[in-house]
């Protein structure tokens, strides 16, 4: 079986600082990995060297495109990677002002990708902007306001939303749930859930929520100062640390 | 007139300008940068169109302005008059004696044949702009025709109002390619752009652009399938000359609710009633 996506010795500096070093994972169809870590351990310098924000200084981020089969991203054209992550790539922010449009309404937010790869009937745009938003529990008649109108959870499955309305094969999620209260955070993992399971999607997931990675993710990997220091199964990682950074970061979770 | 340069700018000015006009020409609805100068009147008042016209015009040129239709509002009698002074050129107000037309937010009624050139006052020439406020980054989507975003405003549009509100300055796509702003002329006159004899050149001086449709060039308004575009106007003819299908100007005459609808092309209105048309209004306020 083909990787959705071969992530080989991705090494990004800042200057004389590492962001990350020699980053290497395969990402299989429909699997969730998730990617933990401190402030500063460059988890979101990855995150964004594999979704193109960021042009790595070393390694290769191999995609398996619908077309061509597994292509190089780093090297690919711009217009070719823009288009692919108009379409194939999804990406969340954590903040969902970054990744949605504020002066536009629920509506253009979620028909802008539509439109951006050629849909240009306004009746289907709308039918399935509605239809995106009732998948994300946000009451369709809220389609025409602004999401300056929307809470802070509502902007968030609108990001979602937005994201996925073309189909994507692969979400990149930084911190999703961060900035969120405890039972809208809770909601949206059981919405993300759904999702993931229903379209069979596959996500790679930055947190630092230990409770988010082990309700989604299948697979785990720690980061460290730039380097991965453990990388396995969810369950496994987060039951049985091997590594010390690990063990102290499972071991910090508050116990309610 | 000695004292000026031939229309104003000097020669190495003039030379920059027609480079970019030149290109313009060769990339239709592509805009290139050029170096603005300053001019004798404020940004707005039509700095861009000045500089182009003072480029391609020669002695021989009769020269015509147009500010919103009329040859004879502040805007256009002032820019006529600083030709008139720094070139020493014909002016006229009739569209079909005129070589060069310099005009703001129209086009004139009457067809316009080769030979003729069309100089627009460009306020904003980036379609994008106001949504999308990165120059960078709206430069980037015009190189790599990501023109997904014009449709979103077009979305908005119809979500709001039930049609596609925008009445002026309807962004356009040409020969397939650039999404282009036509400079804020009302969207009667768009399907004039398209397959035009004459040439358009636009001129934006704040914004420092130019760009530009050779003759007879591919233009067309963007719209969605199920809300095609259309050319609208008042649903009136002129007060004065009875025409039906020239754009107007809605006019208040008193303040009882009083109004008259007249062309806003004030030579093609002068010209029908010299040929004997007249509208309801004609005479009766002028007695």
């Amino acid at each position: 079986m083909t990787p959705l996506l071969s992530v080989q010795g991705i090494t990004k500096f800042y200057g004389q600082h590492i962001g990350c070093k020699d980053v290497a994972f395969d990402l299989y169809p429909g699997e969730v990995m998730g990617i933990v870590g401190e402030s500063g351990s460059g988890k979101s310098t990855l995150l964004n060297c594999m979704a193109g924000h960021l042009t790595p200084d070393a390694g290769a981020v191999v995609f398996d495109t619908r077309t061509d089969g597994p292509r190089d991203t780093v090297t690919m054209s711009e217009p070719e990677r823009r288009m692919l992550s108009r379409t194939d790539w999804a990406f969340v922010h954590q903040h969902a002002r970054d990744g949605l449009r504020m002066g536009v309404s629920a509506g253009g937010n979620v028909g802008e990708r539509l439109m951006a790869v050629g849909d240009r009937h306004y009746g289907d745009i709308r039918a399935k902007a509605t239809d995106w938003l009732g998948r994300v529990e946000i009451d369709a008649n809220r389609v025409d306001d602004r999401p300056t109108t929307f809470s802070g959870g509502m902007q968030q499955r609108l990001q979602i939303a937005r994201n996925l309305v073309t189909g994507p094969r692969l979400v990149f999620m930084d911190e999703p749930t961060g900035g969120l209260d405890v039972s809208v955070q809770a909601r949206l993992l059981d919405l993300l859930r759904g999702l993931v399971r229903d379209m069979g999607l596959s996500a790679i997931i930055v947190t630092h929520d230990l409770a988010v990675v082990r309700l989604l993710a299948d697979r785990l990997m720690v980061m460290k100062d730039g380097h991965v220091v453990e990388a396995g199964l969810t369950d496994q990682v987060l039951d049985d640390p091997q590594h010390a950074y690990s063990q102290l970061l499972v071991s910090s979770v508050l116990q309610v | 007139m000695s004292d000026y340069n031939f229309a104003y700018l000097d020669e190495q000015t003039k030379r920059m300008i027609r480079r970019a006009i030149l290109k313009g020409l060769a990339i239709p609805g592509y805009q290139v940068p050029f170096a603005s100068r300053e001019m004798p009147m404020p940004y707005g008042w039509g700095t861009g169109g000045v500089q182009v016209s003072a480029a391609v015009m020669t002695p021989d040129d009769r020269f015509k302005v147009i500010d919103q239709g009329a040859d004879d509002t502040t805007n256009a009698v002032s820019i006529r008059t600083f030709f008139e002074r720094t070139a020493g050129v014909a002016t006229t107000t009739k569209t079909s004696q005129a070589s060069v037309i310099q005009t703001r937010h129209r086009i004139p009624e009457e067809p316009l044949s080769e030979g003729q050139i069309l100089v627009y006052q460009v306020p904003i020439p980036e379609p994008l702009r106001f949504l999308e406020p990165r120059e960078s980054e709206t430069r980037k989507m015009h190189s790599l025709e990501e023109y997904g975003l014009m449709h979103v405003k077009l979305y908005e549009d119809i979500s709001r109002h039930g049609h596609i509100a925008t009445s002026y300055a309807y962004p356009v796509k040409v020969e397939g390619r650039y999404v282009m702003d036509p400079s804020p002329i009302p969207k009667f006159d768009n399907p004039k752009l398209g397959d035009m004899a004459a040439i358009q050149l636009f001129g934006a001086g704040r914004e420092q652009r130019i760009y530009a449709l050779p003759p007879y060039t591919q233009v067309v308004s963007l719209d969605f399938e199920d809300h095609p575009f259309e050319a609208s106007k008042p649903d009136h003819p002129c007060a004065m000359c009875g025409a039906e299908n020239s754009y107007l100007d809605e006019v208040i005459t008193n303040d009882a609710g009083g109004r008259m609808f007249v062309c806003s092309d004030t030579d093609f209105c002068e010209a029908r009633q010299a040929a004997g048309h007249t509208g309801t209004m004609n005479g009766k306020d002028a007695a």
